[in-house]
């Protein structure tokens, strides 16, 4: 069956709850991040699969400045991360509880 | 007869979905490297997805930025903190079992919406992409595009400032 627009958005929900699962469930910090870098890139696809099948271009340049905002959240992310683990010696989301009421 | 797009289709979503399981899931290692690795192999092919959109141009920058610069932050940060020691907490059923379950709502939400949708019509056509994006970057988003550059500079001086050594 050729695949139409269903089966790009199938595949992008599929891994959008992979992302999640992967945030609701790890406790890695730096594996967490990678999960929601996960849920960005499934929403991109939706993105590029409506922008080709609507034959508007506007779906792709939101991508790119989707792309180009991500890469900049990582840096920042990643370094509040290093600056975490100065302080505290963990990256582990059970040890980070100092604002849990 | 299916034509070879169609089988590419299949084969690069199958790997997506693979790769992107492993990436948050692997039963076999609970390394952030394994993760990492993972995710440059699902963004990769998702590449290749893009690549089956005729998004010639994202798909690079997909493999560039992403694949390329992104991936190499997360190894640089996961080696820089040394991380081996979470290898060895216990796995939590509970915690496992909500998520899964959450998960699974979402994710039947999402497809039920999707399959409930009227199809749109369907042979597409966009020739010449990379071309026309450019202009369109260029003329329509010029202001977003340059917004952007500033919010990549200021990017840059936030993370120096974070991750600088304090100084008495």
């Amino acid at each position: 069956m050729t695949p139409g627009i269903h089966h790009y958005l199938v595949v992008s929900a599929l891994l959008f709850s992979l992302g999640l699962f992967g945030v609701l469930a790890r406790r890695n910090l730096i594996v967490i991040y990678m999960s929601l870098e996960l849920m960005l890139n499934a929403a991109n696809l939706t993105l590029v699969a409506f922008s080709r099948f609507n034959e508007n271009l506007n779906g792709q340049v939101m991508v790119f400045f989707i792309i180009t905002v991500a890469a900049a959240e990582v840096a920042v992310g990643l370094a509040l991360i290093v600056a975490l683990y100065r302080k505290r010696r963990t990256a582990d989301v059970d040890d980070l509880t100092s604002l849990r009421f | 007869m299916p034509v070879l797009t169609d089988l590419l289709f299949y084969a690069f979503a199958g790997l997506a979905l693979l790769f992107g399981l492993l990436c948050v899931a692997n039963p076999f290692s609970r390394n952030p490297i394994t993760s990492a690795m993972f995710l440059v192999l699902t963004i990769v092919s998702l590449a290749g997805l893009f690549i089956l959109l005729h998004a010639f141009f994202l798909a690079a920058v997909q493999v560039l930025v992403y694949a390329g610069a992104v991936m190499v932050l997360f190894l640089f940060v996961i080696m820089l903190l040394d991380l081996r020691q979470s290898e060895e907490r216990q796995i939590r059923i509970l915690t496992i079992g909500t998520g899964a379950l959450a998960v699974a709502a979402i994710a039947g939400i999402l497809i039920r919406a999707v399959i409930a949708a009227k199809p749109l019509a369907s042979s597409p056509g966009l020739a010449g992409e990379t071309k026309a994006l450019g202009r369109l970057l260029f003329t329509q988003y010029l202001l977003p595009f340059e917004v952007m550059s500033l919010l990549l500079l200021v990017g840059m001086v936030g993370v120096i400032l974070l991750s600088k050594k304090e100084t008495e």
